[in-house]
């Protein structure tokens, strides 16, 4: 797909704030409205949102995952386009809803329908939209998570460092095992929390050990897990989200961190 | 020292906090997948030859009976017996009667069916002698421990464990002498095991791939154990579920492209042995008899329901080695025979959802298994309909059920769920916002006992949108 | 047949939801075996299975003759400073070679006490390095495990390229499947201590392949 030629009226996109950032980061949501905006992209923010339904889905309650499924299905449907700034969230919509509704034909061809017009945010930026440009500038090296979602069922991996890539002043140092799960499992952090602590504690002696200064990553699910072993291990390594980056808005204190 | 499903979780934390184990398991940890990695990117059409598997397999499945029973008459026709159990004591039951009622000294090659019908104890009950010949097989026997991983049986001991063990059980040889270099290992369980292989009265192995086209049964393996096992005993005896049946050599090649490099990294082990019934008549060694026992053991009703693909799967230990929960836990604290991810789904299956609870929801969902399994098997989607299964059936905690229900609630009421969501971000943002963090926080011990909670920023997107806007 | 045999078809066969048995077999690719993928060769197949040999930790003499064999054994035993104690499969490839008198020599199968064997491959696979070791009364399957240093001689002409193309040769030149089929690409090894690779587990220690070109 290549953008829209310069006559045509700006593509619609729907934002799916995602439940984690409305309620721990809002600065992530208008890090994606910004970046959107500038992409030229006409910005919406539907208020029948809540979450996505993955605490029900990986819990086993299939019908409530329906009943939110066809509740976000009926918000975003009149949009040309659903972003949100979470690849797990994108991969539920995408991947999961038609799923859910499978025995469901109209709803089915409504998810199947919305899928092919859901985008997380920097596979959107990148691959729909080919923003060349990025307006920011952000003076550290940093390392970059991989969110598990994301990453395997979206495919998304160079988008985000394609974008870091032209932010002014950023270093990205990879750390080892990228790609590995931080432990966060949505649930599954609570339910078995020692087997998670283990988990994350492997990923932040690798993002100490990439001696990045700061860790970043496309999902709030992560980054909270993230940041929140962070600092109880005493680490001064600051967590953002990609979005704040690439926009310019990493100026605000950051995940976990207090205000100075 | 088996333990029990139903003890995951403190199974799990004592692993944990294992010392030994955690180091045997940081010593294995990127081996694995390091060689696996390299394996795969050397073989350029390892995604087209994934695809092929996945279809010869498939079409296995879809005409079942067709191959099993083509196989049978193969084994016959080439002078074989074979044997049918539903369950793991008619297996049992089987083998116990081919050895006969007198005692007799039993090798064994690596077998997981075998495991999975408790075979060792059903031999030793009837008073025979059991050795495991497969060198992780005869550490973790002498250790009287079940196996840990399904290609590398004893992973999680260490060298010195090791060490000790040869020390104590290989005394009664008159072998004193403390080895604790990896070569001095290996040569003194050669030694010891080559005698019992020269003695031995029957050999039992497993079998990785049944060949209907020729009757054959298969065992991949890399240190010629299996190989020593069924040659030289007058009985071999093979142990293999009814899914190991492939049509033809040329599908079993097809496997064998993917197996070891998705197991060990190798592109082939070393010994692929094909057996095909009894000693020719001019043949100068092999067994005198030859005996297939196909288990069934549940697995006739997983065909064509939601766990099919389980069906395919060719035992290779790459889900578990890409596992980042087993990897941090180790094989025994899931409490039966299969670990890691493959195991997840079939210990349930196997022995009842009800007596393996945790086990699938004990993971992350991060998809790792499902992206390196070489047969393509969906196991994280198979854990969550587990999941779909147990919450059905009410199996999960009442707390945690009443939980999600409550949350559900909320979910589906946007109006309601914003005024209550900016509420409590309104207080928790207020509470921790200095901080910018949590070190404790009632009803959140879950997550706060391994990290800080950040605070919510003051106010929830929602608010501060409409509010701008 | 048993009770057991029968549930266990009514079961599979319930499950696919059919109830008898098929009319005909399946149609299946394995009827036309070309099909498979095979991995591209990055090399002339002669060329890849000495390579491949080689990273199995097996080494390989290339002789021009068959009666090489005897000087090609002499130096290996030698290298590796072994008595000329063998035991030696009847293969017609190698049963008419002209061993120094002053060596011990025997046929059939491989005892304990037996340290060296010397076989004869029926085919060897390029894109692998294995050796592809049918059994028979001048091949015995104990030669091919009991002795800690295994020598196996195959000429060139029987080295193909895939699997699948040994297959097809076992195909046309034996009647019925051997009792035992061995694909051995390297020597014995294990990793089960500690995940170190250690050679010579319970099999030959060393693996050493002639391969007779003309
Ligand atoms: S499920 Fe897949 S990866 Fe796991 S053992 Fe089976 S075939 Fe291998």
């Amino acid at each position: 797909m290549v953008s829209a030629p310069d006559n045509s009226p700006p593509p619609s996109v729907g934002l799916f704030v995602t439940c984690l950032i409305d309620l721990f980061r809002p600065n992530v949501g208008f890090a994606a409205v910004k970046l959107l905006e500038k992409a030229d992209c006409k910005v919406e923010v539907p208020r029948a949102q809540t979450c996505c339904g993955q605490p029900a889905y990986n819990n086993g309650d299939q019908h409530t995952t329906a009943d939110i499924a066809r509740q976000v299905i009926a918000a975003f449907e009149s949009f040309d386009y659903v972003v949100a700034a979470s690849g797990s969230c994108i991969g539920m919509i995408k991947e999961h809803y038609p799923r859910v509704l499978k025995d469901d034909p109209s709803w089915l061809d409504r998810a199947q329908r919305l899928a092919g017009r859901c985008h997380e945010l920097t596979a959107f930026l990148v691959d729909v939209m080919q923003l060349q440009e990025v307006e920011s500038s952000f003076a550290a090296t940093a390392t970059y998570h991989d969110s598990c979602s994301g990453l395997r069922e979206l495919g998304i991996k160079q988008q985000p460092r394609a974008l870091l890539s032209k932010v002014g002043g950023v270093t990205l140092k990879e750390m080892e095992d990228s790609e590995v799960c931080c432990g966060f499992g949505g649930t599954f952090c609570i339910k078995y929390p020692k087997i998670s602590e283990r988990m994350v504690s492997d990923k932040t002696a690798n993002i100490v050990a990439s001696e990045a200064e700061c860790i970043l990553g496309g999902d709030m699910g992560c980054l909270l897990n993230i940041a929140g072993r962070l600092k109880r291990e005493g680490s001064p390594i600051k967590v953002y989200h990609v979005a704040e980056v690439l926009a310019g808005m990493a100026n605000q204190s950051a995940i976990g961190d207090g205000k100075s | 020292m088996q333990g029990s499903t139903t003890e995951f979780k403190r199974q799990a934390e004592a692993a944990l906090h294992d010392a030994t184990l955690q180091r045997a398991m940081a010593k294995a940890k990127g081996g694995f997948v390091d060689k696996r990695r390299l394996a795969v990117a050397r073989l350029p059409e390892f995604a087209q030859i994934r695809a092929e598997a996945k279809a010869i397999k498939e079409h296995t499945l879809a005409h079942l009976d067709y191959y099993l029973e083509q196989f049978e008459r193969k084994v016959l026709e080439s002078g074989g017996r074979v044997h049918w159990a539903r369950t793991a004591d008619e297996a049992c039951a089987a083998v116990l009667a081919i050895i006969g009622a007198a005692s007799k000294q039993v090798l064994k090659g690596k077998s997981m069916v075998s495991e999975e019908i408790g075979l060792n104890a059903a031999m030793e009950r009837a008073g025979h002698t059991v050795v495991e010949t497969d060198l992780g097989e005869y550490i973790i026997q002498l250790a009287h421990e079940p196996p840990s991983h399904i290609i590398a049986p004893a992973v999680h001991k260490t060298r010195d464990q090791i060490t000790d063990l040869f020390q104590a059980e290989h005394e009664k040889y008159g072998l004193t002498e403390r080895v604790t270099e990896t070569e001095d290992i290996v040569n003194e369980a050669r030694q010891v095991l080559r005698t019992k292989f020269l003695s031995a009265d029957v050999g039992i192995t497993g079998a990785n791939f049944l060949i209907a086209e020729t009757g054959s049964t298969v065992i991949v393996t890399n240190e010629g154990n299996g190989d020593l096992t069924q040659i030289l005993p007058r009985t071999h005896i093979v142990t293999a579920s009814i899914e190991k049946v492939i049509p033809s050599l040329d599908d079993m090649t097809v496997l064998l492209r993917l197996l070891a490099r998705s197991a060990t990294g190798q592109e082939m082990s070393s010994y692929n042995t094909l057996s095909t019934g009894p000693r020719r008549a001019d043949d100068l060694d092999g067994p005198e008899e030859f005996h297939v026992v196909i288990v069934d053991n549940g697995r006739s009703d997983m065909l064509g329901n939601e766990f099919h693909d389980m069906l395919r799967c060719i035992r290779c230990g790459a889900c578990l080695n890409h596992c980042p929960v087993y990897g941090a836990i180790g094989g025994h604290a899931y409490g039966w025979v299969y670990p890691g991810p493959m195991g997840s789904v079939l210990t349930p299956l196997m022995i009842g959802l009800e007596n393996a609870r945790d086990l699938p929801n004990a993971c992350t969902l991060n998809g790792r298994c499902g992206e390196v399994c070489p047969m393509s098997i969906p196991l994280p989607d198979m854990l969550r309909t587990l999941r779909f299964k147990e919450h059905e059936r009410k199996l999960s905690k009442a707390r945690a059920r009443g939980a999600l229900k409550a949350w559900g609630l909320l979910a589906r009421r946007p109006r309601l769920y914003q005024v209550v969501t900016a509420l409590m971000t309104a207080v928790l943002g207020s509470i921790g916002g200095r901080a910018g963090r949590f070190r404790s926080l009632p009803l959140a011990s879950g997550w706060t006992q391994a990290r800080d909670l950040p605070a919510p920023q003051g106010a929830t997107f929602q608010r501060m949108w409409r509010r701008r806007r | 047949m048993s009770a057991a045999r029968d549930e266990i078809f009514t079961r599979i066969r319930r499950s696919l939801r059919r109830d008898a048995p098929l009319a005909a077999p399946p149609a299946h690719r394995s009827q036309a075996p070309e099909s498979n993928v095979r991995p591209r060769l990055e090399k002339d197949p002669l060329e890849c299975f000495i390579d491949k040999v080689h990273a199995a930790a097996g080494t390989v003499d290339r002789i021009s003759a068959i009666s090489d064999v005897v000087q090609a054994t002499s130096d290996y035993l030698h290298r590796h400073g072994l008595e000329p104690r063998l035991v030696v499969a009847s293969h017609p490839l190698i049963s008419e070679l002209a061993w120094p008198a002053e060596w011990k020599i025997h046929a059939g199968p491989a005892r304990g006490e037996d340290h060296i064997g010397v076989g004869a491959a029926f085919a060897g696979v390029a894109e692998t390095g294995t050796l592809v070791m049918l059994s028979g009364a001048d091949n015995p399957t104990t030669l091919n495990f009991l002795p800690d240093d295994h020598i196996v001689v195959v000429s060139a002409l029987q080295i193909v390229a895939h699997l699948e193309d040994a297959w097809r040769l076992m195909r046309d030149s034996v009647t019925a499947m051997p009792r035992t089929v061995n694909l051995i690409t390297g020597p014995s090894r294990t990793a089960d201590v500690e995940q170190t690779i250690q050679l010579g587990a319970h099999g030959p220690r060393r693996l050493h392949v002639i391969v007779i070109e003309d």
